[in-house]
């Protein structure tokens, strides 16, 4: 269970979270929508631990630890995932080299045996093919090259093989056309299951149309200031976000 | 987007690069007088039991020598160096020159294989038999101070003709393909430590490939400075004759020191028609501490002739350490349709500096070169690439590409480019691509999140960034390399 109280961030010195109060437990997946410059983001990477997104108040207690004490890999290893809204290129570091490095740090931080050459290949073949993903994107560097939908189709292949209890979706539906999003979609559903919570961060109602939330948050000016079952989505789309103090520009 | 201020300060943080081949072995020597005039040089060339015809050339060396000034063109600075207070020959004490493996000092084997350095062919053996792969075996010469101790495999690498020895053996075995090669590629005359290495080097590895015999194992010297004091001047000459081909490795270490020690040496490589050589080096001499005391001098002078129709010359380096390396592998391509390469991976961190690259002059028609560096800069390191593409008049349809690239860690640290480009002939095509880049945040981030260390993921983007390069070593190599290039960045982020 993630239990997020009264959250407080800063970036550059200018508080973007200013309280905000989730709790998600084993299985459920969660919406959070909001205007641009709501802290969407900022909540992702905050719960990710990247540098230079302070916390400066309240908690956010992670299967019972501190989550915030953690260094950005100990939340990887402990099985937090952010799928990114813009997947990095590395430049000659081959998918598979990475995803194997990735995979063998996670499992050596949880005392399991590293996966050899041959286990790694088998756990890589089954995964690509239960999202009928092509080898062909494994020999690729990471994410260079890679279209807007074959990034974000990596990063489910990365949540594929690491196997987080808890993943993030910052956005995940940017940059998609339909046919794209829907793909993407059933990947992140056919990850569903009873031990793995998601947050699934959006603008836009249409990815909740195939991703489909037990619960919906709306984020705005650093607070949830309403939640809702997955109708609540449908509001929006209809009204926009001017209810809660954005413009419909924004 | 740049480092942030974190990964900077933490970067400015480093206090200590481990340095893991840092030890000294205690071993009695045969030491020459501290200074540098003829009676050294003399006193090397008895030592040697050397012909007349080499002393003379030493003392040639010696007396231009006295006449040059240390080149000072290069992107580098250290306190004027003492050139008399040094020792230009040690030994292990016994006696000097190549023996069977039996008779080396136990001591000395102890420090080989502290190293990882195999000099028992039966332990190479054993090594490859355990290896599921037909990796070949590897044929070691290992120059100890200034004195070759041992070189392995030689009896079965004699069946096939091939000369694979310690240089002052050559000298009295093989006088006349010393005589005729050596100093034909790189003259006494050349520059500063090539002209001093002439006259006081000590040892060093030949080899010579007969026609048309391929090579069947990797030939490799090991070099190791370890007395106090004491520079390494050794000198490599490979001959390649008509159709021949071969790999040859290069390693380096030293002793931590506090003082500076020189090392300067001069390879020379010469191939004949149709001939390849492929000289690879991982140079990993102590680079000095943290604070940019102590570490070698590498002031090194390496070039190659592709002298016959259709030769191929091909340089590899992964330079990790020395606290200053002044070294620029080249190929002069005589023959027509020679090819040259030079593949380079250069890393310095802390307060290394490297002036580093190539220099290729294409004389033979449809001479081709490729250039591709790859510079990595962390701490308050400063990186140049030097390199010089020349097409003579006569080299109809030449060809050069030339690619640069340089990675930055943290803001305190520089990488520099001087490429000179000099054609006189019409025909050539010349390219030259440059960029430099920084490990980003964004990636540092990404390769965490994911469960990676930032050390780790900074070796891993590093490596990516050298691949093009590492992937033309030798298997065996290429392995120790991608952990080197790992090591010696250790503590630059994190």
């Amino acid at each position: 269970m993630i239990e997020i109280k009264n959250l407080h961030a800063t970036v550059d010195g200018k508080e973007i979270l200013k309280g905000v109060d989730l709790t998600i437990r084993p299985g459920e997946v969660h919406a959070i929508m909001g205007p641009n410059g709501a802290g969407k983001s900022t909540l992702s990477y905050v719960l990710a631990g990247r540098d230079g997104y302070e916390v400066t108040e309240g908690s956010v207690t992670y299967y019972g630890k501190d989550l915030l004490a953690m260094e950005p890999e100990e939340r990887a290893a402990e099985g937090v995932f952010l799928a990114f809204q813009y997947p990095v290129e590395i430049p000659g570091v081959g998918n598979t080299t990475f995803l194997k490095t990735a995979i063998n740090a996670i499992r050596k931080h949880r005392g399991e045996k590293e996966l050899d050459a041959m286990q790694f290949l088998k756990l890589i073949r089954e995964k690509t093919k239960a999202l009928g993903m092509s080898d062909e994107m494994l020999k690729r560097a990471v994410n260079v090259g890679f279209s807007g939908g074959e990034k974000k189709r990596n990063e489910t292949l990365q949540m594929a093989v690491l196997e987080p209890k808890f993943a993030i979706l910052d956005e995940t539906d940017s940059g998609l056309d339909i046919d794209a999003l829907k793909i993407v979609a059933e990947g992140v559903n056919a990850l569903r299951s009873p031990d793995r919570s998601m947050l699934v961060i959006t603008h836009y109602q249409r990815l909740l149309d195939y991703i489909v939330p037990d619960y919906v948050h709306v984020l705005a000016a650093g607070r949830i200031v309403k939640s809702g079952g997955k109708e609540l989505a449908l509001e929006l789309e209809k009204n926009g976000y001017r209810d809660f103090g954005a413009s419909e520009a924004a | 987007m740049a480092a942030q201020p974190e990964t900077v300060e933490q970067v400015r943080a480093v206090t200590e690069q481990k340095y893991k081949y840092g030890f000294t072995t205690d071993i009695e020597s045969d030491v020459a007088p501290k200074g540098l005039n003829e009676d050294i040089v003399r006193f090397i060339s008895a030592k040697k039991e050397e012909p007349e015809w080499l002393l003379e050339w030493r003392l040639k060396a010696f007396r231009v020598w006295q006449t040059m000034e240390e080149p000072q063109w290069a992107a580098v600075s250290f306190p004027p160096i003492d050139y008399q207070d040094a020792h230009y020959y040690a030994a292990p004490k016994k006696k000097a020159g190549p023996k069977s493996l039996d008779e080396v000092d136990p001591e000395l084997l102890k420090t080989y294989e502290k190293l990882g350095i195999p000099l028992r062919e039966q332990e190479i053996l054993a090594g490859v038999e355990g290896s599921e792969g037909k990796s070949p075996a590897i044929a070691v010469d290992a120059v100890f101070d200034s004195v070759s101790v041992a070189t392995t495999f030689k009896a079965k690498l004699e069946e096939m003709g091939i000369i694979f020895c310690a240089i002052s053996e050559a000298v009295q075995k093989h006088p006349d393909l010393v005589k005729k090669y050596l100093g034909s590629v790189v003259p006494y005359t050349d520059n500063y430590y090539a002209t001093l290495n002439c006259a006081v080097f000590t040892d060093g590895s030949f080899v010579y490939i007969p026609k048309g015999v391929r090579c069947p194992m990797e030939l490799s010297t090991y070099f190791r400075i370890n007395q106090a004091n004491t520079g390494q001047f050794e000198r490599t000459l490979i001959i390649a004759d008509e159709g021949a081909y071969v790999s040859y490795l290069e390693g380096c270490t030293a002793p931590q020191r506090d003082e500076n020690q020189l090392h300067a040496a001069v390879v020379e490589l010469v191939a004949l028609d149709d001939a390849t050589i492929k000289y690879s080096t991982v140079q990993n001499w102590y680079p000095g501490n943290a604070e940019g005391v102590g570490g070698i001098y590498n002031f090194v002078t390496k070039r190659g002739a592709c002298r016959g129709k259709n030769s191929k010359i091909s340089w590899t380096q992964v330079e990790t350490g020395s606290a200053i390396t002044w070294k620029y592998p080249s190929c002069i391509l005589q023959g027509d349709n020679s090819v040259g390469e030079f593949y380079s991976v250069a890393i310095t961190n802390n307060f290394q500096q490297a002036d580093t690259g190539t220099k290729m002059i294409h004389i033979g028609k449809n001479t081709r070169s490729t250039i591709v560096s790859k510079g990595i800069s962390a701490g308050k390191a400063q990186q140049t690439y030097r390199g010089l593409v020349k097409i003579l008049p006569r080299a109809e349809g030449a060809r050069n590409h030339t690619q640069c690239d340089s990675l930055l860690i943290g803001d305190k640290c520089g990488a520099h480019t001087v490429p000179y480009i000099e054609s006189r002939n019409r025909s050539a095509r010349i390219e030259h691509e440059a960029t430099t880049a920084k490990i980003s945040e964004d990636q540092l981030f990404y390769c965490r999140q994911r469960g990676i260390s930032e050390e780790d993921a900074v070796s891993l983007i590093v490596n990516g960034f050298c691949k093009e390069v590492l992937k033309e070593l030798p298997m065996e190599f290429a392995v120790e390399a991608q952990k080197l290039v790992g090591i010696s960045l250790e503590g630059s982020v994190g």
